[in-house]
């Protein structure tokens, strides 16, 4: 159980140049513990001094089989395992596996829950790229943004906290609409954090974007053209800092997006700067969203949040003493589930770190027969060894913050 | 249905052995796996689908014959549509050409289908396990292969799977 | 009792070298800067400027295990990473303590399938249990907190 893996050496020398077997360059193992791989990314490097001649990414150290296991559980059942995917984006994964579900069976949602989806999805956004700023700017040793990013971020919790119940692995969204309506502490607590978080974004740009040690780290760092970047399957910030104006949620809208006002923002420059100014960027979007989208909620205040499909969604508490009809539909949803037909659809959202997408496929029975996760920090770090050939170790962490890999993604 | 997909689709039909399959607006084209790299080398160089959104597999054991599908989702930013080839691959002998040298990041993926259910991509440049540890024996998203779960704890068995449980102790 | 009435008000604590040991053991634990998966994230709140896990004298984490003394295994455990979390662990110089953080780290959590390694347990041993998925950082500084009554409580006889 706790050795260490035996592998004979011929079968990886593959991996490196003629050179490094030779003794000229030297090899070196970064992680998997390791602090700014981000996770438990484990790096193989060949270096030249301090110059990265080549770099192995090696994942599956957080492999948790959440593909699997979902096959083995009911369509709702399985829900619990995508918040698990991708631990920073939560909501978003719900809601990627909910519209996933919703496609496959044909259900439609009620326009209040798609505007709580909305704003529950871009202040997810919001949280995450609050992590990726903290931890970002840790690696490039400011560590003052660190602890401001996560006072913000908890104000972010808070408000899921009191929609869900829980801080981060929510499971609110739900097939077919969403678990409950928002309390009415809800609109509130939004309206706070509209209200303080742009200046706070100032303070992040007046401490960083004009900083020079931390332009120096990352302008001209980790270049990727945007020809590269689309072969590679680069999406998200990470393509739009390399000039391509491309984001899900303008392309292949979901979730009600096409009725919102927003710019997704671009830059050229396609290094570890420009996707820094995307993401900055983002929040600034992502607080309009949410702010049209408390005004929508306001004029669907008591609208239903639920579907009324019967056969996919559970009756509500209400109609349980009341209705014969409603505890029998109750009786089978929580024991049995819902039946879905035997196709296969492809859901992309647009998760923080660019295109997430799910591969539902159904047998005609209660269980998702096959779940696949396209997952953005499984590709972006396959573009890892691109981006940073011929830069330095110190780059190298640079580059990683930059590409915003959340290792649970990648690995699933 | 947009017109650049249509004549995606025509031109793949007109040249290939394919089945359409469409469901809910998402187009499948069912391929033969030995026609796989020349349909993408089609579908990237004349009809701009320039980005492999997605590569990975589905297992039919026992009915399904074919045994697996190989899934390709591909998409075009220009133009904004996505097209998904299946090629079914047989269970005795589960291999498909590789498409890395038309999408550098096939690699990462057929090394997962490799990984994960043993269909192996032929001509791959580096064919090694990627999820699961290097001596991991046979491939988990088999439909064969069990979930490997346990026994889970209640009073009257807590104490008897207490003893089977490989604790350590100091 | 007898020194400090004989001495009076001289500003002299007398104790057993035990409590002071185990006193200053716990008043300066260094964690291993070392996440696995969701649960590193309500780590690196417990330490960020809310919950402040500094007030317990646990403001520095340290990045390698040969500084450490406390590694909290925040996260599910796969097969892939078992024998690296008992590498780190041997390295922690001793005295060392280990929490499991969070279900997965503890059981398996959700995760009970081929994996996972059904609690962090089977690996290495783990002296508190810290429930939840992910716990809240008030839990995860309750779990410390609950390491430092055992460690306060700990015998001469028994150290290493």
């Amino acid at each position: 159980m706790v050795q260490l893996q035996e592998v004979t050496l011929d079968e990886l020398k593959h991996l490196v140049s003629d050179r490094a077997i030779q003794g000229e360059t030297m090899l070196l193992n970064m992680g998997p513990q390791h602090p700014s791989t981000h996770g438990v990314l484990r790096l193989m490097l060949e270096l030249e001094g301090e110059t990265v001649i080549n770099c192995v990414p090696d994942i599956g150290f957080l492999h948790t089989g959440i593909e699997k296991n979902m096959e083995a559980k009911r369509y709702e059942q399985a829900e619990v395992m995508t918040d698990r995917l991708d631990y920073l984006n939560t909501v978003g994964n719900n809601l990627a596996y909910c519209l996933a579900v919703e496609k496959l069976v044909g259900l439609d949602v009620p326009p209040r829950a798609q505007v709580i989806r909305v704003i529950l999805a871009e202040l997810q956004r919001i949280a995450s790229h609050l992590v990726w700023l903290g931890t970002q700017s840790l690696d490039l040793a400011a560590m003052s943004m660190f602890l401001y990013c996560f006072r913000e971020r908890e104000v972010i919790l808070d408000i899921l906290e009191l929609v869900s119940g829980q801080r981060m692995m929510t499971t609110y969204i739900r097939p077919g609409g969403l678990w409950r309506d928002v309390p009415k502490e809800f609109y509130a607590a939004v309206e706070d954090f509209l209200a303080y978080f742009p200046a706070r974004i100032e303070q992040y740009h007046g401490l960083l974007t004009k900083n020079p040690l931390f332009i120096d780290r990352t302008k001209g760092i980790g270049v990727i053209s945007a020809e590269d970047a689309i072969a590679w399957g680069l999406t998200g910030p990470t393509l739009r800092g390399s000039g391509v104006d491309f984001d899900n949620r303008v392309a292949r809208p979901y979730s009600g997006y096409e009725e919102y006002d927003f710019e997704v923002p671009t830059d050229t420059a396609g290094d570890v700067f420009a996707r820094y100014i995307c993401r900055m960027e983002e929040f600034t979007q992502s607080l309009r969203i949410i702010e049209q989208g408390l005004e929508k909620l306001k004029e669907l205040e008591g609208a239903p949040v639920r579907s009324n499909n019967r056969k996919f969604v559970p009756p509500p508490r209400s109609e349980l003493g009341t209705s014969m009809e409603a505890l029998i539909h109750h009786f089978k949803l929580w024991t049995d589930g819902f039946d879905a037909p035997a196709e296969y659809v492809y859901m992309p959202v647009s998760s923080p770190r660019g295109e997430l997408g799910v591969y539902l496929e159904g047998d005609g029975g209660n269980k998702p027969y096959r779940v696949h996760w396209r997952t953005p920090s499984f590709i972006h770090l396959q573009a890892l060894p691109v981006l940073s050939e011929g830069l330095l170790v110190a780059d190298l962490v640079a580059i990683i913050g930059s590409i915003d890999i959340v290792l649970g993604d990648s690995d699933r | 249905m947009n017109d650049k997909l249509q004549q995606a689709i025509q031109t793949v039909k007109a040249r290939f052995e394919v089945e359409e399959h469409t469901f809910s607006d998402e187009h499948s084209l069912i391929i033969l796996p030995k026609d796989l790299a020349a349909i993408c080398q089609v579908l990237r160089d004349e009809f701009q689908f320039n980005m492999l959104s997605s590569l990975t597999a589905v297992d039919y054991w026992p009915e399904g014959e074919p045994r697996f599908h190989v899934v390709y989702q591909l998409y075009s930013i220009d133009d904004n549509i996505t097209l998904r080839l299946r090629a079914a691959v047989p269970g005795d002998d589960p291999t498909v050409p590789t498409i890395e040298g038309l999408y550098p990041n096939a690699n990462w993926h057929e090394r997962e289908i490799w990984d994960m259910f043993g269909i192996e991509a032929e001509g791959h440049s580096d064919m090694r396990r990627i999820l699961m540890p290097y001596d991991w024996e046979g491939h988990p998203l088999r439909k064969d292969y069990p979930l490997g779960y346990e026994e889970v704890q209640f009073t009257f068995n807590a104490d008897e799977i207490d003893r089977k449980k490989p604790y350590v102790k100091e | 009792m007898g020194i400090e009435q004989k001495l009076g008000n001289m500003g002299i604590v007398t104790t057993t070298l035990e409590k002071a040991v185990n006193w200053s053991r716990t008043r300066a634990m260094w964690p291993l800067l070392s996440g696995l998966a969701c649960c590193a994230i309500e780590m690196m709140h417990a330490q960020a400027s809310h919950y402040d896990m500094s007030r317990f004298g646990m403001e520095l984490m340290r990045a390698s295990p040969r500084q450490s003394d406390l590694l909290i295994v925040a996260g599910r455990v796969s097969r892939k990473m078992a024998p690296v979390v008992r590498r780190l662990y041997d390295q922690l110089p001793d005295p060392k303590w280990a929490i499991a953080m969070g279900d997965c780290a503890s059981c398996g959590g959700v995760f009970n399938n081929y994996a996972i390694v059904q609690g962090v347990d089977e690996v290495i041993p783990v002296d508190v249990y810290v429930a939840g998925c992910p716990p809240r950082p008030e839990g995860l500084i309750h779990g410390i907190l609950t390491l430092y009554e055992k460690v306060e409580n700990e015998k001469l006889t028994k150290w290493k």
